[in-house]
């Protein structure tokens, strides 16, 4: 298999060597099975020792995985029918980002969500996941056909960030990105968010305010990369492993911090190495969060999306707490 | 109304580098020297150039109140340490020396205050704490600020001058962002005007939240604003950046602010727009 990572060899190497140890075994009818057992005991313990307990960077890693399932793949194997709809209806069509209809167990749902490409073909198409304003200004545009029609939103979130380029200012990166933090706050139809690879700062938030935020094991949501963190506070890109590790960057991170509403379990080795596996979890999850979110009236929809974000948030307060504060803490739900 | 009877406040102004005699500041576009009493009275805006000296959140404050007669929101909301993040240097002694220096408990001062007779919040940030960055308490205070105005009915204002999030939070910098275009939602749904004034520099998370939220925008002249900084712009392009780009001028160009407005026509041009905006 093409790009290993550094810590995934050992337990590749060892699947090689017993897949040689089985071709062997069937070419000479030899007995070797007692051998082969304890080789794949060994693997299994190997794995979860690899991939148990893996450090932030090495989730970073996975996240970016070339071989990570993407939006695309998630839509694919998650909803029943598809059609992709392009363009902002301003400027352009930005293919860092896809959206269209979709049907989930037979309901209409917007969908959309980051893309990025396996090789640098698909890449340069895809811009990396690396989105335009135009391709906020579609996601806008889209979340307002789903509340027109009242459909509720999925986001699959997969970005390094929005794009730093001179068209990307010049048309307003950062009006898109406010833009859409203001009105999908305020949209009149469920929304779910699916942090399925890298959450890159501003540029996942363009399509990253929700209902729910669910959030994959190996996936990593962080208010600046690693890399420019470190080249920013430590003058040095290489500390990019510590940053990853300061930053809290990791689902189980966000869970605490109150940002992620649910984590969902990859396969061991990660979403890469099975990716029917990992969109049957993504699935279930959605599942499961549309049929609570239907439940609620649009009046709860807008009141509970908006105390998530207003709790947002770690300071200390010498004041005894005042009656309006008393009454934001507590929430419907 | 107890808001009103709150003792007056002491302004700081922060000290001068270079010249410790506190007489004379050598203009940082031009290298005029100028004399500190002219510069004050210039609004800090270089009589040579028209180069707009930074300024700290209480001077902005200052210098667009009528009178002392400014109410300080929420000062005792006072940041933590959530991940207990250390760089070169944790996190707590960070935010203690910009404490110290600034005389600011945070990044944001909030206050309401009256401009030419009307009643307005205002909302300011120090670029001298942290770069003005947002993370927790800035984001809170934004937001409660927004919530006074409405239950008040009142006008808000901000003055935006910031690096971004800040990373020292990590993810509940980011999460400032959603929180503070939340609050402002709300806000735009009960009709009240809101004005950002976009100073040198606005940009990264700040820029893609409240900052381009204005229904007015005003940016004062050469101010840089954008999303991302012109050095990772630069670095990723592989490519000179065209003269003027991401100033004021630049953006009023490109349709996404409203006007330029120099230093001492700001307070007469807020007070104007928001006349007409709530038709009194």
């Amino acid at each position: 298999m093409n790009n290993r990572l550094d810590f995934e060899k050992p337990v590749m190497e060892l699947e090689a060597k017993i897949q040689e140890l089985r071709n062997l075994a069937s070419d000479e009818s030899m007995d070797i099975s007692d051998e082969i057992e304890k080789l794949e005991k060994r693997l299994i313990e190997l794995k979860k020792e690899t991939f148990e307990k893996l450090s932030p960077w090495q989730r970073t890693q996975l996240a970016r995985h070339p071989q990570r399932p993407y939006t695309m793949d998630y839509i694919n194997r998650i909803m029943e029918e598809f059609t992709e709809l392009a363009g902002d209806r301003l400027f352009g069509n930005d293919r860092a980002i896809v959206g269209g209809v979709a049907r989930l167990n037979g309901n209409s749902v917007v969908v959309l969500g980051h893309q990025k490409g396996r090789d640098t073909k698909e890449n340069l198409d895809r811009n990396f996941g690396m989105a335009h304003p135009e391709g906020y200004r579609k996601v806008l545009r889209l979340m307002r056909l789903a509340e027109k029609f009242k459909l509720p939103v999925i986001a699959f979130i997969d970005t390094p960030g929005a794009y730093p380029g001179i068209g990307a200012e010049e048309r307003g990166q950062a009006e898109a990105i406010a833009h859409n933090l203001r009105d999908t706050a305020r949209l009149k139809t469920p929304i779910i968010v699916v942090v399925i690879g890298e959450g890159g700062s501003g540029g996942a938030l363009g399509l990253g305010l929700g209902n729910r935020i669910l959030m994959l094991e190996n996936a990593v949501y962080f208010v600046c990369t690693p890399e420019a963190c470190g080249a920013i506070l430590w003058k040095d890109r290489n500390k990019a492993p510590y940053a990853a590790e300061a930053l809290g960057i990791t689902a189980k991170d966000l869970y605490k911090a109150g940002v992620v509403d649910e984590i969902i379990p990859e396969p061991l080795e990660g979403a890469h190495r099975n990716h029917d596996l990992t969109a049957a979890n993504v699935k279930k999850s959605l599942e499961k969060n549309l049929a609570d979110l239907k439940q609620l009236s649009v009046e709860q929809i807008l009141k509970t999306r908006y105390d998530k974000y207003r709790k947002m948030g770690k300071y200390t307060e010498e004041q005894p707490v005042s009656v309006s504060e008393k009454e934001h803490m507590s929430t419907v739900l | 109304m107890v808001w009103f009877r709150k003792p007056k406040y002491t302004i700081l102004t922060p000290k001068k580098k270079d010249m410790p005699d506190g007489l004379w500041t050598k203009c940082e576009s031009c290298g005029e020297i100028v004399y500190n009493k002219k510069l004050e009275e210039n609004f800090r805006v270089c009589p040579e150039c028209d180069y707009h000296f930074r300024m700290g959140a209480w001077e902005r404050i200052r210098m667009l109140a009528d009178d002392d007669n400014f109410v300080e929101y929420d000062r005792d909301i006072m940041p933590t340490d959530p991940l207990r993040f250390s760089d070169t240097k944790p996190y707590a002694e960070r935010l203690a020396e910009a404490q110290k220096k600034t005389g600011l408990t945070e990044a944001v001062v909030t206050v309401e205050m009256q401009i030419e007779g009307m009643p307005v919040v205002v909302g300011a940030l120090d670029f001298g704490f942290m770069g003005g960055s947002m993370a927790s308490v800035v984001g809170e205070k934004i937001c409660r600020a927004i919530e006074k105005a409405r239950e008040k009915k009142l006008p808000f204002i901000t003055i935006c001058s910031s690096g971004g999030a800040r990373m020292q939070e990590g993810i509940l910098s980011l999460m400032q962002m959603p929180k503070t275009s939340a609050a402002l939602g709300l806000f735009a749904e009960d009709g009240l005007p809101y004005i950002a004034v976009l100073t040198n520099p606005t940009t990264g998370g700040v820029s893609a939240s409240f900052a381009s939220l204005g229904d007015i925008i005003i940016a004062e002249p050469k101010a840089l604003i954008g999303f991302a900084g012109p050095r990772v712009i630069k670095q990723t392009i592989q490519q000179e950046l065209p003269p003027g780009f991401q100033t004021g001028e630049f953006l009023l160009e490109h349709g996404m602010l409203d006007m330029i407005v120099h230093r001492p026509e700001l307070k007469s041009t807020l007070a104007r727009l928001i006349r007409m905006l709530m038709n009194s």
